[in-house]
């Protein structure tokens, strides 16, 4: 079980996507999972390694490691792609859904079981509003515990056990925050594209009530 | 998750490139993909552990070592080689795109040439023209800005024995020595080479795509 499984997920859901849903695919793919796979992880790899504190005192890096980061940034990361990806799955459940009901009943009941209309219209706006509060929460999580999006290449730690404050040096901190900085981008850019496909929808399927409500009246 | 996926997506796109961008692929897969994952990963995996500087103090390897290294040279390349693969995917979902529209024209009644679809090799012309030109376009823009960065952020390519550094909390300048740096050195230039390589089949290509589309373009006077 690996990235794989969420390579073939998104690819699934490729399908039943409008044109922006395409790119926002495409960007996850290309400048956040792939990016994470090849790039992010190894920068993180030894963080607690690497991790060193000015003081020969038993448990006190631990401790301040421990202090300093809750949880990690690479699995807050990790944890980002798999969530925001998790909504698109509504959708690939619900045509799942409408062609089964198809198969059931041996009947044709839509045109296009993909097609984004009706029931599924509502599921797929779901699943936008899902995925771009997701990524808020993910950037606000990001930006609570770590104050801010800076990673200082020194923090002064005066927990128990260490007898008095004490310097602890963090390992490739500019590193880490250039790819912090591109992971924010990167962020922006699919809330963006969300928001934008949103809007997008809603106009079209207004203008389209709107023309058939129109054209009942006439006749 | 790896490289796989890339490769799936840009070997699909391989149908629908010129010679010139097949070779362009080939390329990239073997000489820049290929060299990343299997030899030049393994020589920066401990480049933080075998930096070494000559002093006790402690955390001043650790800034030192963030001075001088504020980016590796291995996430550059990897940065280089996503953002030079995806101009393609414009490429691809022009592709996709057409042939939405042509199966979209099928259903319709519309006379389609079956054969063409069947074989689903789409020319290069018109709109596609447009978005495959500027996909290379592109491509060389990212390439010579990578090349620049790298020359910029190293002072140029090649990886010193030692550096000296004088970075808080380091108590005066200290020696240190960055490890395996002939080899880093060796495959820097190989991965520059390979880069110069790709910008002039790039190039290459934009030139053919132009004279194509002139060439054609007296004919349909005539």
């Amino acid at each position: 079980m690996s990235w794989a499984f969420l390579r073939d997920l998104l690819s699934g859901v490729n399908k039943y996507s409008t044109g922006i849903g395409r790119i926002w695919v495409a960007v996850v793919f290309m400048f956040r999972l792939l990016v994470y796979v090849a790039a992010a992880e190894n920068i993180w790899k030894h963080e607690h390694d690497e991790f060193e504190c000015n003081i020969k005192q038993p448990g006190c890096e631990n401790v301040c490691f421990d202090h300093f980061f809750p949880v990690s940034h690479i699995r807050l990361w990790a944890l980002q792609l798999i969530m925001v990806s998790t909504p698109s799955l509504l959708v690939v459940f619900h045509v799942a859904y409408r062609e089964n009901r198809e198969k059931h009943h041996n009947q044709k009941f839509y045109r296009n079981p993909g097609k984004i209309d009706g029931g599924l219209l509502c599921t797929y706006l779901i699943s936008l509003i899902l995925k771009t509060g997701l990524e808020i929460v993910f950037l606000v999580l990001f930006y609570k515990l770590y104050n801010g999006f800076k990673i200082p290449r020194l923090v002064k730690c005066d927990i128990k056990p260490c007898p008095n404050t004490v310097d602890c040096y963090i390992s490739k901190p500019t590193e880490k925050m250039i790819f912090l900085y591109f992971l924010v981008a990167t962020s922006c850019l699919c809330i963006i594209l969300n928001l934008s496909e949103l809007s997008y929808l809603i106009f079209k399927y207004s203008i389209k009530c709107y023309l058939k409500r129109h054209v009942k009246k006439q006749q | 998750m790896d490289w796989k996926t890339l490769q799936t997506v840009l070997g699909g796109v391989n149908k629908h490139s010129t010679s010139i961008g097949k070779i362009w692929l080939t390329v990239l897969f073997i000489f820049r993909i290929m060299i990343l994952v299997v030899a030049a990963e393994r020589v920066w995996g401990d480049e933080q552990d075998d930096f070494v500087c000559n002093t006790l103090q402690p955390g001043c390897r650790n800034v030192c070592y963030d001075h001088f290294f504020p980016i590796s040279h291995i996430r550059l390349w990897a940065l280089q080689l996503i953002f030079v693969s995806t101009p393609a995917l414009l490429v691809a979902m022009h592709v996709a795109y057409t042939k939405h529209e042509k199966k979209r024209k099928l259903r319709n009644g519309e006379k389609i040439n079956i054969e063409d679809l069947k074989n689903e090799k789409i020319h290069i012309r018109g709109p596609l023209w447009w978005t495959y030109t500027s996909s290379i376009f592109f491509r060389v823009v990212f390439e010579a800005v990578f090349m620049y960065v790298f020359y910029y952020m190293y002072d140029g390519f090649q990886m010193p024995r030692l550096v000296k550094c004088e970075a808080w909390p380091c108590p005066n300048t200290v020696d240190c020595f960055v490890s395996r740096p002939t080899e880093k050195t060796t495959f820097t230039i190989f991965m520059l080479a390979v880069s110069g390589i790709c910008m002039i089949l790039n190039l290459a290509e934009l030139c053919y795509l132009v004279i194509k589309i002139c060439m054609k373009d007296p004919r349909k006077t005539t």
